[in-house]
C-alpha cells in the first residue's frame, strides 16, 4: 500500500511546525504540505483535529497526530532506521524528554510577554529568559548538539525559537548573544543543517508578523 | 550491583501518585521519601530536581528523572512487565496525546473551577464540564483508557478518580457525577476497584480536610476583596 504523509502547517509563523519539518526532512519522509490558513481553518484540519483546531497535524495514510513533541516520537518510532532523535537509552531519553517539556513550558510564555509588555513586566520576562538560555547552555555543555554528535530531539524541540529572537530582542531591546554566547553558537551550528535550515522561517520576517499581531491586537 | 530505586513524593499530589501507581503495576522495590512540599523541601529534593523543585522525583541508581510523565515512560521502558504504554506507534502518539489534554487542559481548569471565586468559577466550571465531556468521549465504551487493563492514560487520569471526589466535596460543587458523565463515572470506579489501585489510594479524609481549609482560607479572602 503507498504510504501517505500529510503535514498540516502554517509555514512561517508556527515553531511547532517547524519541529516536525525538521523531523520528517531528517528522516527522509516524502510528505504533502497543506499550507493552512489559520484565520480560515480548512475543513481538514478541523476534521484532523477537532479537539485543539491547531497546527501543526501530521496524518500517515489518513490517521492524524496532533502535538508537535507526540508527533515527534511518533516520527522517530514510524521510521526508526534513520537519524535517531530519541537515543536508546532509557535514562537520556528520559532527560531528552525532560528537557522538550521545559522548553514548552517556558518559552512561549516569555516569549509573548517579551514582545507585547511593557515595563517591570517585561525586565522581568526577558531576564527569565535569559536565565532559561543560560540553563540550556549548560545542559548543552561541550556537546555540538543537545542530541550529543547529531541533531537530537531536544535540537529539533528548541531550535525554532530561534526564530523569534529577533522580534523578542528588537521588541525587548537586548541582545541574546551578548548574554548567552554558546546558545546562539549552537544555533549556528543547527543553521548549517540543511534540513534545519530549509524548515526555520526568516526571523525578519517573523517579526514583521509579531509586529502586525501586536497592531491587530492593539499592542504599541 | 543492587538497584536502588527511591521515590520523592508527597501524600495529597496526583503527581506523585501516579508515580506510585506504576511502580507497583511494574512490581518494583523502591524506597519512597515524603516530602513537605509546601514549608520545607529537602535539599535532596532540591539537588534532584534543581530546575522545578518539586514532587515527583524517581532516583533511579543515584540518577534522578523529573515531571511524572517523562517518569511514566522511564518506568515502562527500563521495566518491560505489565507494560503502560501500547507497542503500536500510533496507539502510543494517542495515548501521549490525551495524557498532555488531561494535564494541559483538564487538570488546571477543574482545580480553578474549584478555587476561584465567582464569574471565574462558573466559567471554569463551564470548561471543565466540557473538557470531561471530551475525555469523556474518548473512553468510547472501553473498560479502561488503556483498553482492558490500565495504561498511561488511566495513571494519568487518576487526578480524576482520586482527587475531585473528595475535592468537589470540600467546594460544595458537583463536577464529576454520575449522571453527567456515566461512563466517565464508571471508568473511576473500576479504577479505584483494580486491586493495584485500591492498595494505594490516598487518604480521602486527609484530601477532604485539606481542600476544606484551603477553600476557607480563600474564600475569607475573597470575601474581603469583594
Amino acid at each position: 500500500m503507498a504510504e501517505e504523509v500529510i503535514l498540516l502547517d502554517d509555514f512561517w509563523s508556527s515553531m511547532f511546525g517547524m519541529r516536525c519539518r525538521i523531523a520528517l526532512a531528517e528522516k527522509g519522509v516524502k510528505y504533502e504540505y497543506k499550507e493552512e490558513d489559520l484565520r480560515k481553518k480548512s475543513d481538514l484540519l478541523l476534521q484532523m483535529n477537532p479537539i485543539h483546531k491547531k497546527i501543526p497535524v501530521l496524518v500517515h495514510n489518513g490517521r492524524p497526530v496532533c502535538e508537535s513533541l507526540v508527533i515527534l516520537q511518533y516520527i522517530d518510532e514510524t521510521w526508526p532506521g534513520k537519524c535517531s532523535l530519541l537515543p536508546s537509552d532509557p535514562y537520556q531519553r528520559a532527560q531528552a524528554r525532560f528537557w522538550a517539556d521545559y522548553v514548552d513550558k517556558k518559552f512561549s510564555d516569555l516569549g509573548r510577554k517579551i514582545c507585547t509588555a511593557k515595563g517591570e513586566e517585561q525586565e522581568v520576562a526577558k531576564k527569565e529568559l535569559i536565565d532559561s538560555l543560560k540553563l540550556l547552555e549548560g545542559e548543552l555543555g561541550d556537546k555540538p548538539f543537545f542530541g550529543g554528535e547529531m541533531l537530537g530531539f531536544v535540537d529539533l524541540a528548541i531550535v525554532p525559537f530561534y526564530t523569534y529572537f529577533l522580534a523578542y530582542e528588537t521588541c525587548g531591546n537586548f541582545s541574546i548573544e551578548v548574554e548567552c554566547p554558546n546558545f546562539i553558537a549552537w544555533t549556528k551550528r543547527c543553521l548549517e543543517i540543511e534540513s534545519v535550515s530549509k524548515s526555520l522561517a526568516d526571523p525578519q520576517k517573523v517579526y514583521g508578523f509579531v509586529l502586525h499581531l501586536k497592531k491587530v491586537n492593539g499592542i504599541e | 550491583m543492587g538497584e536502588e530505586l527511591k521515590l520523592f513524593g508527597s501524600w495529597g499530589s496526583p503527581f506523585s501518585r501516579r508515580i506510585e501507581i506504576a511502580l507497583k503495576i511494574k512490581g518494583v522495590e523502591y524506597e519512597y521519601l515524603e516530602e513537605d512540599i509546601f514549608h520545607n523541601k529537602s535539599a535532596l529534593l532540591l539537588k534532584y530536581n534543581p530546575v522545578h523543585k518539586k514532587v515527583p522525583v524517581l532516583v533511579h541508581n543515584s540518577k534522578p528523572i523529573a515531571e511524572s510523565q517523562v517518569i511514566l515512560e522511564y518506568i515502562d521502558e527500563t521495566w518491560n512487565d505489565n507494560p503502560i504504554l501500547p507497542r503500536d506507534p500510533y496507539k502510543r502518539a494517542m495515548a501521549r496525546f490525551w495524557a498532555k489534554f488531561i494535564d494541559e487542559k483538564c487538570v488546571p481548569t477543574i482545580w480553578k473551577s474549584f478555587m476561584s471565586g465567582g464569574p471565574e468559577r462558573e466559567k471554569a466550571h463551564e470548561e471543565a464540564c466540557e473538557l470531561l465531556s471530551t475525555l469523556e468521549g474518548e473512553l468510547k465504551g472501553k473498560k479502561f483508557f488503556g483498553g482492558e487493563t490500565v495504561g498511561f492514560v488511566d495513571i494519568v487520569a487518576s487526578f480524576i478518580s482520586h482527587w475531585v471526589g473528595p475535592v468537589q466535596e470540600a467546594a460544595g460543587v458537583d463536577v464529576l457525577t454520575e449522571d453527567k458523565f456515566p461512563m466517565l463515572y464508571k471508568w473511576a470506579e473500576e479504577f479505584k476497584n483494580c486491586p493495584v489501585i485500591k492498595e494505594n489510594l490516598p487518604p480521602r479524609d486527609k484530601i477532604l480536610a485539606f481542600f476544606k481549609a484551603r477553600l476557607e482560607m480563600l474564600t475569607s479572602s475573597y470575601k474581603n476583596r469583594v
